[in-house]
């Protein structure tokens, strides 16, 4: 039988299938073309959608896991995994704080996180949101007299069709590589915005409200497409350790920047690492991409990294567009048995493109990061800019850091630059701040703030602030 | 005021001070100096509490209390402050967050409040100007591309706003150049009174021109070998280390 009528019959059984099989709001672990059509159908989708998440299932299927990262762990049974779930029943959660880890809960509480919200982040029972349901109102009446779209992406398939069928995996397709198309076949929630021709977004998108009122999802997928002179920026994460029962989350954001378009894209994000060995922490498989497609457009990402067990992570800029920008600032901070392999990719293929990348790692404890950079100019990328900056600081002698750049160069009008430094949290400089009165944890918050400056000014106000705050978390009895 | 007894130090196993006597009280300036390698760094370095430093044996005390228990951090918010030789750069940190940050730790552990930020701005703007510093070196990171002589009036500069009990100033003169160590010394000379005492390591004569020792010693062979007042200054100028030497070996 040709592989063709082997495939529609396939899918034909499966679509029978699936009628009878709704049961339940939750599937049981296992992941084949029925849990794909049944998702698909909870959410409403239309036949179109339906279609590519099993294309890319298709392909997902002929993929193999990436081994090349400088990452170490089991293999993944993707089969254990519960492709959908309603969210837990409020008898099933903890009934109140007193239920909830007291270490997570002396987190929040060194965070500065208010009560009312630790409650909702550590998944307690609670009956009232809050009053984000308020905020969000204001909010979103803000956004509609802008005409900016800013909502969940599966009401976006549902309200917006035409907008997610144009962009949808324009710049991840679909079998980008084995996480992308994983998340293709069985995302089910996430962001869409979508800014008008013009318009600046009057205020920073956050998905902080969304999070708060419903749990993120695993396989979360964001579209973000700004239209010709628009501007927005688009915050993600939130600083307070997340718990969730899911190790393993494979996100995909993909931003379009068209002509004379700008997008800040920041993210500061504080997963569950797991305990002193490591266990239970969440694996972050994450693609993210932007594309300067218009003339130029500008994306920039900046990214404070302190949680996850595991982090895979690329955040790149496909740099078409005559003059247009990328840029990549990011913070990095790995402590216990933490290990992450994240970095970026710039690929330049307009005229006078420009490229920033500051990049900065910090190991504490036992932990590995690496950083993996690509820097790619095509042949007719005349006159494209790149500048490299990565800079590693060990804090210990347990932890280690590691650089790849790659660089691929078409043509010889382009000027890429590379500085790297690796360096050991100077017993100099302890020194010399503590021969100035300054006790040993506040000189190291300060050594490592001052050392990882440069990123942080990228943030907005407020995330800068948050970050710091972070950062000193995560390092706590480092030294010492 | 300080009184180091019998000090019996090595470095990587190998002996630098062996049996070092040295007596500062209140409102003197005393002055060590004396070849290179005798180990006249290695005696600020020891009370200030570097790592790498071991006391085999004698003992210090500032004030009655035993230096060699305290942290590096408690000796400064005591009042025992070192001027340093090469001041790091650290990236990143402003000169005015580090400033800041130093003197409240030791308000803190004096049991004293954080400094009003405008009290504070006129007061390091006040010690910059004696420095001939330019306020923007305030908002620069700590030492980062600062000049030689840039590094060491940063040193003093902090000096000035700490106000310690005892200032140890490690080769405060070296690499700089006859304006900028008038201004150093101008610096050091408006720290003196009658409370606090000053212990300055130098290598040449030249320093002490414009900063008026009360006592020299010389450190020879990781003991004083000699001690004097100004005039000793004068005489190894001229005659150089060499006499001292021999004469300690007789």
């Amino acid at each position: 039988m040709a592989s063709e009528e082997m495939e529609q019959l396939v899918r034909r059984e499966y679509k029978q299938g699936f009628v009878t099989d709704i049961e339940s709001d939750t599937l049981p672990p296992g992941l084949d073309e029925s849990v794909i059509a049944f998702i698909s159908q909870k959410k409403g989708e239309p036949q179109w959608m339906l279609d590519w998440r099993l294309e890319a299932y298709r392909r997902w299927l002929e993929m193999t896991t990436p081994s090349w990262a400088h990452l170490d762990y089991p293999p993944i049974d993707y089969q254990a995994i519960s492709y959908f779930s309603a969210p837990k029943k409020p008898e099933d959660r903890p009934q109140s704080l007193d239920e909830v880890d007291p270490k997570l809960l002396e987190t929040y509480e060194k965070l500065g996180i208010p009560l009312h919200e630790r409650a909702a982040l550590a998944g307690v029972a609670v009956d009232a949101v809050f009053d984000s349901v308020s905020v969000t109102t204001t909010f979103k009446e803000k956004l509609g007299e802008a005409g900016v779209i800013f909502c969940s992406i599966s009401e976006a398939i549902r309200d917006y069709p035409e907008l997610v069928q144009q962009y949808l995996g324009t710049v991840v397709p679909q079998s980008d590589n084995y996480f992308a198309a994983l998340n293709s076949a069985v995302f089910t929630d996430g962001s869409f915005v979508y800014v008008p021709e013009g318009v600046t977004c009057p205020m920073e998108l956050s998905t902080y409200f969304r999070i708060n009122a419903a749990n993120t999802g695993q396989f979360e997928r964001t579209l973000i497409i700004c239209d010709k002179r628009a501007q927005v920026s688009y915050l993600e994460g939130c600083t307070a350790p997340q718990r969730d029962e899911n190790q393993l989350h494979a996100a995909v954001v993909e931003l379009v920047a068209l002509e004379d378009a700008y997008i800040k894209y920041s993210t500061v994000q504080n997963w569950y690492p797991g305990d002193e060995d490591g266990k239970g922490g969440i694996y972050n498989f994450v693609t993210k991409r932007g594309d300067c497609r218009g003339d130029r457009s500008r994306i920039s990402w900046t990214q404070v990294e302190t949680g996850s067990a595991i982090t895979w992570k690329y955040p790149s800029c496909m740099l078409r567009g005559k003059e247009s920008v990328g840029e990549f600032y990011s913070v990095a901070v790995t402590n216990g048995r933490q290990q992450a392999d994240t970095g970026t990719k710039m690929i330049h293929l307009g005229e006078n493109t420009r490229s920033t990348i500051i990049s900065k790692g910090i190991a504490a404890g036992r932990s590995d990061q690496a950083y993996r950079g690509m820097v790619k100019i095509g042949s007719r990328a005349k006159g494209a800019r790149n500048y490299t900056q990565c800079d590693s600081l060990l804090i210990g002698d347990q932890c280690g850091a590691h650089t790849f750049p790659y660089q691929e160069i078409g043509n010889s009008t382009a000027t890429v630059e590379h500085e790297a430094t690796t360096s050991k949290i100077a017993d100099d400089q302890l020194f010399y701040c503590r021969a100035r009165g300054i006790d040993e944890e506040d000189a190291v918050s300060m050594i490592v703030n001052g050392f990882c400056k440069d990123v942080f000014q990228e943030l907005p106000m407020e995330f800068a602030v948050e970050a710091e705050a972070l950062l000193n978390v995560t390092l706590e009895g480092s030294v010492g | 005021m300080l009184e180091v007894k019998n000090l019996h130090v090595t470095v990587e196993g190998k002996p630098i001070l062996k049996g070092l006597d040295l007596t500062v009280n209140a409102g003197e300036v005393h002055a060590i100096m004396g070849p290179n390698g005798a180990g006249k760094s290695t005696l600020s370095a020891v009370i200030a509490g570097k790592d790498g430093y071991e006391v085999t044996e004698g003992s210090i005390l500032f004030e009655g209390q035993d230096v060699l228990e305290m942290e590096i951090e408690e000796r400064a918010r005591a009042g025992l402050l070192l001027g340093f030789q090469y001041p790091i750069e650290i990236p990143g940190v402003k000169n005015i967050y580090l400033l800041k940050a130093a003197l409240n730790a030791a308000r803190a552990a004096r049991g004293e409040g954080e400094i009003p930020a405008p009290e504070f701005m006129k007061l390091v703007r006040e010690k910059s100007a004696e420095m001939k510093m330019d306020p923007s070196f305030l908002q620069r990171a700590v030492n980062e591309g600062f000049s030689g002589g840039e590094k060491k009036r940063n040193e003093i500069l902090q000096m000035l706003v700490l106000q310690p009990k005892l200032a140890m100033l490690d080769e405060i003169d070296s690499g700089l150049d006859i304006d900028a160590m008038k201004v150093v010394a101008q610096g050091v000379n408006s720290l003196r009174n009658a409370d606090r005492a000053i212990l300055l390591v130098t290598h040449y004569q030249r320093l002490l021109n414009h900063i008026e020792p009360d006592r020299v010693h010389v450190l020879v062979d990781g003991r004083i070998a000699k001690s004097g007042d100004k005039s000793l200054a004068l005489e190894l100028e001229s005659r150089g280390y060499d006499w001292v030497v021999e004469e300690s070996a007789a």
